[in-house]
């Protein structure tokens, strides 16, 4: 009988020294289902994915992965993965081609099978001609692109991706993206991705995990999660702190749930288009001056900063906002 | 004929092929065999490793000779004596744990632990390879011995012993340079390794012979496995089939390897268990 579950932990556990990196997460993916890891830096996605993966141990719980123990059958869940890790894996003196092989030895793939794969693989990431190079030559997007491969090598029945556009422009991610979904719906692959990116979790993911300090917060398809939150969100931004208006729409007629963070109050609502106006009335009459007010639907940061009180910071929004 | 383009479908795809394409264990030296042939088409990247041993053994060997060579007295081949000390300086310390910690470092140790293959033939793949280096690494210096008009007494079968305990002393060896690696990640203190062979190498009969050391270093030595080496080694090359220094010579290498590969085996555990 096939195994319908793809991936299961219960009650899974990673701890360092004092730190508890994963806590207690539970999660239940099907077969050919693209479930998104979402979250902020330091939740403890990457850490879920090395253990699912077999590179770390798991402090307690379980996890298994096509029906088998990720800690007692590593054997047959490593026959049964790829993984495209957080940072590209791969050795820089190597040409691509060599890489590649190495890869399909590895998992026992016959000789001449391979180098027709090699090929195949190439031509997925359009980068035939460069697999002859060192991969110490090529662009990170192109090291990306490869990395993603060497993942795929072996035709695997669950494709751990962690972070898989995080530094791509914006090109090369919609390019992930495609490839991502074809692998999907081509091939039956279960996808598990971690991403910062809200966008990428709502567009590409059947289901999402929300995960915040090792916990997951939030599980269901991106739209209930949103609908979750309230039909409509009224962002305010201010000059100052937003946080002593809250107060003041929180009792208006319409308004579900006020989050205030930093400059900007978050309002959820049944029925934008109506609570607008109150809102805009009632902050009005405040001395902290409102700089702009916008309606519109609820996204998954909605839902995180509803659950968390937090927005999810992505690394490059905060190194812009650094520079 | 015309042959029908790959189309990307074919790739996502490849219901022809879906067996072709099962991962299946490949086989523990199936797997050694593919470890050791990705560490030994590195070697020629790093010729900046591995050049400097040799050269260094070169340089003393000719030094050596040229100052000892009259000292050292009529009818005693000084040369002869002098030719282990000088493959041990070019083979000990060589091995592709550096390029190991820079796996580490560049996250492709995490892709082959990903992969069906066991740990341990990712260690004895990258040894195995260590051993082909080592016996390539005598030719040159074995050559200059020769050149300087340097015999075996055990001729040519000697001379692929000589080069098999050279072969193993520096295997033995390199057990400590991977336990490094993997329990410090730090390409640093893994090119270090080689310090460790210093006191092996001046608190033995390198440069005299047993004889001639004086009461404390003698004591010294006759705890230094080196000294067994250095005797095994120089029996073949002045005495003749002496099968009990070769015997002492391959006990020590045995203990040192034991304690070296227990030490890396043990990183390796720790590593694999840390992630």
């Amino acid at each position: 009988m096939v195994n319908e579950v793809a991936i299961r932990t219960e009650q899974l556990v990673r701890r360092y020294d004092d730190f508890t990196a994963v806590d207690h997460v539970d999660l239940e993916v099907t077969r050919g289902e693209i479930y998104g890891f979402l979250g902020p830096n330091g939740a403890g996605k990457t850490t879920t994915v090395r253990m699912l993966c077999t590179l770390v141990a798991p402090t307690s719980g379980t996890a298994t992965i096509a029906g088998f123990d990720v800690g007692s059958q590593p054997g047959e869940v490593r026959l049964r993965i790829g993984a495209a890790l957080q940072e590209a894996a791969l050795d820089p003196k190597q040409t691509g081609r060599q890489l590649l092989r190495l890869q399909g030895l590895l998992y026992g793939l016959p000789k001449r099978a391979m180098a027709q794969r090699v090929d195949e693989l190439g031509d997925l990431i359009d980068m035939r001609d460069a697999l002859d190079r060192p991969i110490g030559t090529y662009s990170g997007g192109m090291k990306r692109r490869l990395d993603l491969v060497a993942a795929l090598v072996h035709n695997p029945q669950v494709l751990f991706l962690d972070e898989p556009t995080t530094g791509l422009d914006p090109a090369s991610r919609t390019t992930v993206w495609e490839e991502v979904r074809r692998l999907n719906d081509q091939l039956g692959m279960t996808i598990f991705m971690t991403t910062q990116y809200l966008e990428e979790a709502d567009l590409l993911c059947d289901r999402v995990g929300i995960i915040n300090d090792g916990r997951i917060v939030a599980e269901g398809t991106p739209e209930a999660l949103k609908r979750s939150v309230g039909a409509d969100v009224i962002v305010v931004r201010v000059d100052g702190d937003a946080a002593p208006l809250r107060p003041i729409v929180e009792g208006l007629a319409g308004v579900q749930s006020v989050e205030a963070h930093g400059d900007e109050l978050v309002i959820a609502t049944e029925n934008g288009s109506a609570a607008i106006s109150p809102v805009a009335v009632a902050l009005n009459g405040c001395e902290v001056r409102v700089r702009d007010l916008t309606l519109r639907t609820p996204t998954l940061d909605d839902v995180f900063l509803d659950l968390t009180g937090s927005h999810i910071e992505r690394e490059d929004q905060t190194q812009e906002t650094d520079r | 004929m015309t042959v029908a383009p790959t189309t990307r479908a074919d790739v996502v795809a490849p219901t022809t092929r879906a067996d072709a394409l099962r991962a299946r264990p490949a086989g523990f030296l199936h797997d050694v065999a593919a470890i050791a042939g990705r560490a030994l088409r590195g070697v020629p990247k790093d010729f900046e490793g591995v050049l400097p041993p040799v050269f260094i053994a070169l340089f003393f060997f000719i030094v050596n000779v040229a100052t000892f060579s009259d000292s050292a007295g009529a009818g005693f081949d000084y040369k002869a004596f002098q030719m282990p000390t000088a493959i041990l300086l070019g083979v000990t310390g060589i091995s592709r744990a550096p390029a190991l910690v820079l796996d580490v470092q560049d996250g492709y140790l995490d892709r082959l632990l990903m992969t069906p293959i066991r740990r341990l033939a990712i260690l004895l793949g990258h040894m195995v390879a260590d051993i082909a280096v080592a016996v390539a690494l005598t030719i040159p210096i074995l050559a200059v011995g020769f050149a300087i008009g340097v015999r075996f007494e055990t001729g040519v079968p000697g001379i692929v012993v000589f080069i098999g305990l050279a072969a193993l002393w520096s295997l033995a060896f390199t057990g400590f340079g991977y336990a490094i690696a993997l329990k410090t990640g730090n390409p640093a203190a893994v090119n270090s390794t080689f310090l460790l062979f210093f006191p092996f190498l001046f608190l033995t009969s390198s440069y005299v012979p047993r004889s001639q050391l004086s009461g404390w270093l003698d004591t010294v030595a006759a705890f230094n496995p080196v000294t067994y080496l250095l005797e095994g080694l120089r029996s073949l090359v002045m005495v003749g089939w002496e099968w009990d220094d070769i015997g002492k010579a391959l006990l020590a290498i045995a203990v040192l390897g034991a304690i070296s590969m227990s030490l890396c085996f043990t990183a390796l555990r720790g590593r694999t268990r840390r992630g």
